[in-house]
């Protein structure tokens, strides 16, 4: 074990002198069993397309504990060859401190902007006009999954929308099956928030919120319904003991409950346990109510780096992100979207057929991670922490720290 | 260091006082260097941009005081600072107590002394994240304490600090003082071996009882080892962290979150580095109200002697 380690780095030095082959370290935060399956499909595309040798850098625990690494790695001067970000604000600053790699090049070399779709995806990683990041897939938020299992158990037909699912919740109490698993981490009940307040205020509403940061709407009666609905959400994941999302996903799959709010990534997960779209589980995109999704997902940035060979590998790999045999292998995989519209996905389950429909018919919304700033986020996530962990934290002072934030943000 | 005292000065003349101990001097340079330049720089440049609105990346933007303002109305920080305050004079009297009644114990010459001290000592050889992550299975309601007990015929009895915002801060009390007690009794115990054992004589002869010798003179006579004590018990409540961490990061919603947390969160996850710098100030200046009298009676109490 140890030799062949020896004689392949030896051998990767060797013909990185012959032929400029460089290892590229790749950062990324993708490590539950979907996820991983993913990213190794990347990794073999770029060992066998390329010259190049992929160095993975997987990096524990969520996006919230990756970042930061990542981040202080990209100052601090010790940049990796390629890192995954969202869509989004994130990187912003980096971008203008001048610390990542153009891409111009290569988009307007392989039209990124005629293939790329939604085109708001490249507008995410253009910054005054020049592309610094190669958008990889589209993950949104506005999933409902369920379990038939657990509806079956409870005697009653699998709900197809919002209230249904409210209503066949004392069901599955009675059953002792927790009706809506929802980890206790932050982000996860900001994310189902959100998810609730496009489903449920309406696109219009949402856009006024997030993006005019309309303060008076989110104080609104639109927005009213919202936080009753997630008042009343509250009770109904109030029995849910997890941390962690998978382990959320986890239950419904093995029907302990009813459904959970979470993100299309959360079917790689079904994906891995074997069950099937259709029969085993539903997915009812924007819980059913709103058909809209929003389009955040993650991009791949390359960090500028000295050495030219490196530069030259980090092109190549932006340019195979975006390729078609890569897009498929790896949204098949991940459970997420292409960012192209013409890639064919044969192999497309139920739900990713549900998603691709919706954003052919173009019913999409940018991302939360595009609209607000992490800062306001993150206001919105402690808030939305406090919400779910107090019964008695009511929905109007919720409703009311809300309008808050959003008054004060930027 | 001595040979520098004892070097002869220059026939006639007085020894300079700056050179004096110049050795000595010299070899602490390198740390007079540090101090000055990473933490008195890093301090001032700190509460310079917590003037600023640097984001991501510091940048000289004056706001004024906008930073405190936001601060000080952001229910977390509100809410890490009372749970700060409550773990700290929690923290700070039960070490104590607990502390110096052990090292009172194990001092009363009792059997395998040597083995009770060790296994006293041990959980302070584990970080912070290890005795989180312990504690954080112990006090789990469906594998620690809860279902054992009721593995035994308790059926009702509830015990799931870490899951009830209102107790959260129990827990992390529990687990901090299992780590930190045992550091606070060796350091009495020291303390309490270097007592004259005349003392303990006099007031046998006098008839004094046990308890009361150690209230009314050990104690008094351990006032050093208790200030150095102090201060290491005061500095670690103060940067807590890591066992909020891997205990409950934060939760049951914000309920144990910390300043230091607070502080972390902002500078790095929500790139708002203005925020973070004005917190961590906030953080300086609450440390140097409760260090600032305390010095100060001390170095006055030194001149008079």
């Amino acid at each position: 074990m140890k030799l062949t380690t020896k004689l392949l780095s030896a051998s990767a030095i060797v013909s990185a002198t012959s032929v400029g082959a460089v290892e590229l370290e790749v950062t990324h935060w993708w490590t539950s069993g979907g996820e991983a399956a993913a990213v190794s499909e990347l990794a073999k595309a770029f060992n066998e397309q390329t010259d190049h040798t992929w160095v993975d850098g997987a990096i524990a625990g969520s996006g919230g504990t990756a970042r930061p690494i990542m981040i202080s790695r990209i100052t601090g001067g010790d940049p990796m060859g390629a890192t995954q970000f969202n869509h989004g604000r994130q990187a912003e600053e980096l971008v203008e401190a001048g610390l990542m790699q153009d891409l111009t090049e290569v988009a307007e070399a392989q039209n990124w902007r005629d293939i790329v779709k939604p085109v708001s995806l490249l507008d995410a990683c253009t910054i005054d006009g020049r592309v610094y990041c190669a958008p990889l897939n589209i993950h949104s938020w506005q999933w409902l999954w369920l379990s038939h299992d657990a509806y079956e158990q409870a005697g009653v037909d699998v709900p197809t929308n919002w209230d249904e699912f409210v209503a066949a919740a004392p069901a599955l109490q009675e059953q002792g099956i927790v009706p809506l698993a929802m980890g206790e981490q932050a982000w996860q009940q900001s994310g189902a928030f959100g998810v609730m307040a496009i489903a449920l205020a309406g696109e219009e509403a949402w856009r006024a919120v997030n993006i005019d940061l309309d303060a008076d709407v989110a104080a609104g009666s639109a927005y009213q319904r919202v936080f009753e609905a997630a008042a009343q959400a509250r009770e109904l994941a109030a029995d849910t003991n997890v941390g962690d999302w998978n382990l959320a996903t986890n239950m419904v799959i093995t029907g302990q409950a009813g459904g959970q709010i979470m993100g299309d990534w959360a079917q790689g997960e079904f994906q891995v346990a074997g069950q099937v779209a259709g029969e085993d589980y539903t997915c009812l995109p924007g819980l059913g109510e709103t058909q809209v999704l929003d389009t955040g997902g993650d991009a791949f940035y390359f960090p500028k780096n000295d050495d030219p060979e490196i530069t030259a590998a980090q092109l190549e790999l932006a340019a195979l992100l975006v390729s078609p045999e890569v897009q498929v292998d790896f949204n098949l995989k991940k459970g997420s979207l292409p960012v192209r519209g013409d890639v064919d996905l044969e192999a497309a389950n139920d739900c990713m057929r549900k998603g691709l429909d919706i954003l052919a018919n173009g019913n999409i919304l940018p991302s939360g991670d595009m609209a607000l700033t992490p800062d306001v986020q993150g206001q919105i996530e402690d808030l939305m922490a406090e919400f779910w962990s107090d019964p008695s934290y009511t929905a109007e002072d919720a409703q009311a720290r809300y309008a808050d934030i959003i008054a004060s943000a930027n | 260091m001595s040979s520098a005292e004892h070097a002869p000065a220059g026939p006639g003349k007085r020894p300079i006082r700056l050179f004096r101990n110049l050795w000595s001097k010299i070899a602490a340079i390198p740390m007079i260097l540090v101090s000055v330049g990473i933490f008195v720089g890093g301090t001032i440049w700190t509460i310079v941009y917590s003037f600023t609105d640097s984001g991501l990346l510091p940048r000289l933007n004056w706001v004024g005081l906008e930073q405190y303002e936001r601060l000080w109305s952001t229910r977390r920080w509100l809410v890490s600072i009372e749970n700060l305050a409550v773990f700290g004079i929690a923290s700070l009297i039960l070490t104590f107590a607990l502390g110096f009644l052990l090292a009172a114990l194990l001092d009363r010459k009792i059997r395998f002394e040597d083995t009770f001290r060790t296994i006293l000592l041990y959980p302070f050889a584990l970080s912070f994240i290890v005795t989180g992550l312990v504690w954080q299975w112990i006090l789990n309601p469906e594998f620690g304490v809860q279902s054992i007990v009721r593995g035994l015929g308790f059926e009702s009895f509830t015990f799931d600090p870490l899951y009830d915002s209102s107790k959260v801060m129990i827990g992390l009390l529990i687990a901090g003082l299992w780590q930190g007690t045992g550091l606070i009794m060796v350091i009495l115990l020291a303390g309490l071996r270097g007592i004259d054992e005349d003392i303990w004589k006099a007031s046998r002869v006098d008839g004094i009882p046990a308890w009361k010798t150690y209230i009314v003179i050990i104690i008094p006579m351990l006032k050093p080892v208790f200030i150095t004590a102090l201060v290491l018990v005061t500095s670690g409540i103060v940067k807590l962290y890591d066992l909020v961490v891997a205990m409950t990061s934060g939760g049951p919603g914000i309920s144990s979150e910390v300043p230091a947390k607070f502080v972390y969160d902002t500078l790095f996850t929500r790139q708002n580095l203005g925020q973070g710098f004005a917190a961590s100030t906030m953080m300086l200046v609450t440390v140097a109200i409760i260090l600032i009298p305390w010095a100060l009676l001390q170095f006055r109490g030194k001149k008079n002697d």
